[in-house]
């Protein structure tokens, strides 16, 4: 097989292929730099319960629209993940409980709820569908609204990304200067929800997170600078979605997990080769004289 | 204006109801330099963080008549994520917030305030260095950069000089009398008296409650010092409600 035909010729020959591309480059977009801010906040794991939050919202919208429609899934799934989060949050504000605490008891009852009602209505392929994403199988209207996701989300994200950096780094000193740091946590929490439910479609809820925290290691990994890691890890969850797309046309294997599993190996091996990986404890360069 | 920079009137703060403030009335002058001592848990920290509006008192009042970003606060270095992926000149602009705001550009002139800043507190040249890479001295020298940018009014110092070293100190105690004689009123939380007797004409000595406010050769005598060590030795799980006091009655 030439070269062509491995990398090209997919895309050039089948629409479906082309769309899942185009939602590939616009998930990458938005969802390696949201990973790599709650990364910095240390909220690795709190994407993860975000992208089950979402669950049940999905649901409900799934069942009023009686299809897979994206638009009333992805509002619902939007509406599910804020309450979460921003219930947990109050939660933890007003009782003992920590955040991480009171975010894995509401996910938890969030992902057992939208398991409940996808099961009432729909069939088990739905619930496949919807755990696990059908990536070529996206129409023009989910991609415009994944890409109007993305859009929204790099714009926010430039407008807020000095008091959310601020936020991060010293949110003791944005409290003084009377920054409304919560105010951008809670954009800033908004902008993954939304991201999820973007992902939510191409690679479902248990692999959404999987195009955002992946991408935000191999980043960490490579660059101790933000916006160059952002910039890395955007490119990397192209980079896996592209050939996670490529391998699955040609290994006829399903493509979601193939996406998460390229970003794992790329992960995998900046481990062993990046500058921040265990190169440097292997291969140590010689220090320098001052 | 006023003679009075801040003014506590009776002001308690409390966690879970248990006073770390009680009843504490006075009034810091225009460009004083004070230094709060006290032992551990004396509620020194709470204070400060009380004057920037962080807790809420239960009872009494604050009063400086000043906006948030007026006032430079330095808090106690454990709050601030060190590996954060940010350099050093980046975290000095963030002092340019009362200029610049969340959303404004951060002007040529915050710029080359900002690289004085660095020039001032012995950092010229550093302004691209990661933070992570930093040693504790060098980076309370980039936090009192960025409070060099902030141009405060009022500034409050959290034990600024702890695991420092004597000329990193030195160096900074050069700046906090820069601030002095420009007529800013500057707070510092310490621990050590002597640089207390020092540097700090006037001292706040506390122990939950007020044992001394005024000059520091008044206030740091051995009599109030054995005081407040006493004092802050006290805690009563089983305390009783604490009868509301009036203001003159304090």
């Amino acid at each position: 097989m030439s070269a062509y035909e491995i990398f090209l010729a997919p895309m050039v020959d089948y629409g479906f292929m082309r769309r899942a591309l185009v939602a590939c480059l616009c998930l990458a977009l938005g969802s390696g730099p949201m990973g790599v801010f709650l990364m910095m906040r240390r909220m690795s794991l709190m994407g993860d319960a975000l992208s089950h939050a979402v669950l049940p919202g999905a649901a409900i919208g799934y069942l009023v629209a009686g299809s897979l429609s994206l638009t009333a899934m992805g509002i619902g799934g939007l509406v599910a993940g804020l309450s979460v989060a921003l219930l947990s949050g109050a939660v933890s504000r007003a009782t003992v409980l920590s955040e991480d605490a009171s975010f894995a008891s509401f996910y938890l009852a969030s992902l057992a709820l939208g398991v409940l009602i996808v099961s009432l209505r729909g069939s088990n392929i739905d619930l496949l569908h919807v755990l696990f994403g059908t990536i070529l199988a996206i129409d023009t209207q989910a991609l415009v609204l994944i890409g109007a996701i993305t859009s929204v989300t790099l714009l926010v994200l430039a407008l807020i990304y000095r008091p959310l950096v601020a936020e991060c780094f010293d949110p003791g000193f944005l409290r003084a200067v009377g920054g409304r740091g919560p105010l951008y946590h809670i954009a800033f929490l908004a902008l993954v929800v939304l991201n999820l439910v973007a992902s939510f479609q191409a690679l479902g809820t248990l692999m959404a997170v999987g195009l955002m925290m992946l991408p935000a290691a191999i980043a960490q990994l490579w660059s101790r600078n933000l916006p160059r890691m952002l910039a890395i890890a955007a490119l990397t969850a192209f980079i896996s979605g592209y050939l996670g797309l490529i391998a699955s046309y040609h290994l006829e294997i399903a493509s979601g997990p193939t996406i998460i599993m390229v970003a794992a190996i790329i992960y995998g091996a900046s481990i062993f080769i990046a500058p921040s990986g265990l190169a440097r404890r292997y291969f140590p360069r010689p220090h320098l004289k001052g | 204006m006023s003679e009075a920079a801040l003014t506590l009137s009776n002001l308690t703060i409390a966690y879970d109801r248990h006073p770390a403030v009680h009843h504490v009335s006075g009034t810091l002058k225009h460009g004083s330099l004070t230094a709060i001592a006290g032992p551990n848990g004396a509620g020194k920290s709470t204070l400060l963080k009380a004057i920037i509006g962080e807790l809420a008192p239960a009872e009494g009042r604050i009063e400086h008549g000043l906006k948030r970003a007026e006032i430079g606060y330095l808090p106690q270095a454990a709050e601030i994520n060190r590996r954060f992926p940010i350099n050093v000149l980046d975290t000095v602009l963030l002092g340019d917030w009362h200029q610049s705001g969340a959303f404004g550009r951060v002007s040529r002139a915050a710029l080359a305030k900002a690289q004085g800043a660095l020039h001032a507190v012995g950092l010229e040249g550093f302004d691209k260095r990661a933070i992570g890479s930093l040693s504790a001295g060098q980076f309370q020298r980039v936090l009192f950069a960025r409070l060099l940018l902030q141009d405060a009014r009022l500034i409050l110092l959290d034990e600024p000089f702890t695991a420092i070293d004597a000329r990193t100190t030195r160096d900074l105690l050069g700046l906090v009398s820069n601030w002095h004689g420009e007529g800013r009123t500057v707070v510092a939380v310490l621990h050590d008296f002597d640089q207390v007797r020092t540097h700090f004409p006037e001292t706040l000595l506390i122990a939950r409650e007020l044992i001394g406010w005024g000059t520091t050769k008044d206030v740091m005598t051995p009599d109030n010092l054995a005081r407040a060590r006493a004092m802050a030795e006290r805690f009563d799980e089983t305390a009783e409600i604490c009868a509301p006091q009036r203001e003159t009655a304090a």
